[in-house]
């Protein structure tokens, strides 16, 4: 008798235990790109509001959000270069895209205005290569022969930290420009020939910002919160195309994810006629045997409210919310891969 | 004289009490002797935990690379079948802007070392003397910030510039100061490593300056020297090592500093002659690239590590030995 007590005592103080340990540990952890940070913060608000749980997301770059689950230190990782179906398989890593951007060149020249300079993706990337070295360069003015163009040499801004946007950045050129892939090549750091380096899409756009005759790279919500001039693009259709939603959304409709592996997708250098050539898709990295499987469900419950009620506060910034069908086979994956008990 | 005033006491005071008394005492010395001789081991003991696990965690790239580690200008971590990965950038970085900053702190540093101390007006002395040494309290994030929005694009608008036009054409000068302009530039991280590095300099030579005996200074003022000539033939010389060992120090943070660096060198490891291209240091480069290594690439950061602690030691422990030197002669 006294026994069962006491046992029952032990019970209702071990589930007060957890369950007021539940309630504290609300903040859901994770790390990773700086490319989707304004929206995540922006979800991160919102969901706070609305169910008093908190997200607390670095934007470390992607490089290091993957180094980040793999040492189990956060709830979910995030990272715009996609893993493999290997990559994942070895690391028992789930994996599912939350949301698609696009990456747009910035430029600072005196007196120039948004869409005003074209590029194309061979010019792009011999500016990257250091063989295009001044704005006024033949190649810079047959595009824009209108243009005004100082013969200021180029400063050339680019990532220093591992990063899913270089990743995406790289993986264009190497698709524009032959010269870029068999010199550089793709990946998240990789052996710049010119440029300065600066950590995260704020650091570039910052130096893009600060430093006069400079071009770099970055996810549109950072050019536009930053007031940056971006340049409009030559797609793979040989449209000039100005960076927009629908244009992001034309280039994102390409993808088919119903038949990629792990989601692994990458929409760089799309086809159509309306396509902005640099769009990218975003990724969620979950253990699929959690540790802490409270925290690994609370972070679900918070991917699964975006995916909901996020998609308009992701359009307010530039973004692509998932299509309905994408964000099913996201839910199949959950309900299969991911242990929640 | 032979009895004590206090009775009850010189009672209590037997030889048994007394030995016990002087052996308590005796206890609390030994335990006072070994609590601090284990807080003064800790130090060496952590040291030596440092220097062995950077040593640990650079093995896999000594082995990989060896000594080409050294004299290798790639850094290409995420090339296949396996990174190329070579130190000479960061280390070209380093020394050019140490060097450049030592090249501006040092005669300024010294200058104002010798303003203060021989002609400074004592209203001004304080005041001047307060304000170098804040500028080494100013954590150096600040000076990044500082270098980064105010210094850089005033230096590449104006000096730079001017700079550039100056030399071009000239051999070899023409390369040094090579085009184009660049807010991110190993020379812009060397100038605000320069400010950073001054107050130490300063303060240091102030204070070997003040060691030098007023007699030596009144009888060479007495035989007609005028100012310099007792700063260069007198106190200079009496306080060479001193102003040496302080210079040392200065050099060991140039070398070392991380966070200021980073902001406004450029984190580019390629080389390029002109001291206007981007650059990065072994600090820099460990500071932007540690996040997010794995494998050789972190081991190859670990090892830039060790080269940088070695480098910062050996010029650390040359700056005590001749502090050292200093304090001996001063003593004699």
């Amino acid at each position: 008798m006294d026994l069962s007590k006491i046992f029952r005592v032990a019970v209702l103080a071990a589930t007060a235990a957890t369950a007021s340990v539940g309630a504290q540990a609300a903040d859901i952890t994770g790390a990773g790109a700086t490319f989707p940070f304004p929206i995540y913060s922006k979800w991160a608000d919102a969901y706070k509001t609305e169910t008093s749980n908190g997200l607390n997301y670095q934007s470390i770059g992607s490089g290091a959000g993957i180094k980040q689950i793999q040492a189990k230190t956060v709830t979910f990782g995030a990272s715009d270069a996609p893993l493999t179906s290997e990559q994942l398989a070895k690391d028992g890593l789930a994996q599912w895209p939350m949301v698609m951007g696009a990456i747009v060149m910035v430029v600072n020249l005196e007196g120039m205005k948004s869409n005003e300079l074209v590029l194309d993706g061979k010019t792009l990337g011999d500016i990257y290569l250091g063989n295009i070295k001044t704005w006024n360069d033949a190649a810079i003015k047959k595009l824009n022969p209108s243009l005004n163009l100082p013969s200021a040499a180029i400063t050339v801004v680019r990532r220093s930290d591992g990063s899913g946007t270089s990743f995406n950045f790289t993986d264009y050129l190497a698709k524009v420009n032959g010269d870029w892939k068999s010199k550089v090549g793709v990946g998240q750091a990789v052996e710049w020939p010119v440029g300065v380096g600066a950590k995260g899409n704020e650091g570039v756009a910052g130096n893009v910002s600060q430093t006069k005759n400079s071009i770099g790279y970055v996810e549109y919500a950072y050019a536009k919160q930053n007031n940056l001039t971006y340049a409009a693009m030559i797609n793979a259709a040989g449209k000039t195309v100005k960076p927009s939603i629908a244009a992001f959304q034309a280039a994102a409709s390409n993808a088919d994810w119903a038949n990629a592996p792990g989601f692994y997708q990458i929409l760089t250098n799309q086809p159509g006629e309306a396509s902005w050539p640099i769009t990218a898709a975003t990724f969620i990295l979950m253990y699929k045997q959690p540790v802490d499987k409270d925290a690994s469900n609370e972070a679900l419950k918070f991917f699964a409210w975006a995916y909901e009620k996020g998609g308009k506060m992701a359009e307010e910034l530039d973004y692509i919310p998932m299509p309905a069908s994408v964000v099913k086979l996201v839910k199949d994956t959950w309900s299969k891969d991911i242990q929640t008990k | 004289m032979t009895d004590m005033a206090v009775p009850g006491v010189v009672d209590a005071a037997k030889p048994f009490d007394r030995a016990r008394a002087l052996a308590a005492f005796r206890l609390g010395d030994q335990t006072f002797y070994w609590v601090t001789r284990i807080c003064a081991l800790t130090v060496l003991f952590i040291l030596g935990g440092i220097i062995l696990s950077l040593i640990i965690g650079a093995w896999p790239a000594m082995q990989a690379f060896g000594l080409e580690f050294l004299v290798t200008r790639r850094w290409a971590p995420q090339v296949s079948p396996s990174p190329v990965l070579g130190a000479l950038g960061p280390i070209y970085g380093t020394l050019v802007t140490s060097f450049i900053a030592m090249l501006i702190a040092v005669p300024v540093g010294i200058g104002i070392a010798i303003f203060l101390t021989e002609l400074c007006p004592p209203v001004l002395r304080r005041p001047v003397g307060i304000a170098i040494e804040l500028l080494a309290g100013i954590p150096s994030i600040i000076y990044g910030m500082w270098g980064f929005f105010v210094l850089a694009p005033f230096m590449t608008n104006h000096v730079q510039p001017v700079m550039i036009g100056l030399f071009e054409g000239v051999p070899v000068l023409g390369t040094i100061f090579g085009g184009p302009p660049s807010y991110l530039s190993l020379f812009n991280a060397a100038l605000v490593l320069a400010i950073m590095i001054l107050p130490f300099i300063t303060a240091i030579s102030r204070d070997v300056f003040t060691t030098v005996p007023p007699m030596l200074k009144e009888s060479a003022y007495g035989l007609g020297c005028t100012t310099w000539e007792v700063v260069n033939n007198v106190v200079i010389p009496f306080t060479r090592v001193g102003v040496i060992g302080g210079i040392m120090l200065a050099l060991g943070r140039a070398l070392g500093e991380t966070m200021a660096v980073t902001f406004i060198i450029g984190n580019s490891f390629q080389i390029n002659g002109s001291i206007f291209a981007p650059g990065t240091t072994i600090s820099a480069a460990i500071a932007s690239e540690f996040a997010e290594a794995s494998g050789l690439h972190q081991s190859a950061l670990i090892l830039l590590g060790l080269l940088l602690f070695v480098l910062t030691f050996i010029v650390l422990a040359s700056a005590r030995i001749m502090l050292a030197r200093l304090e001996r002669k001063a003593g004699n």
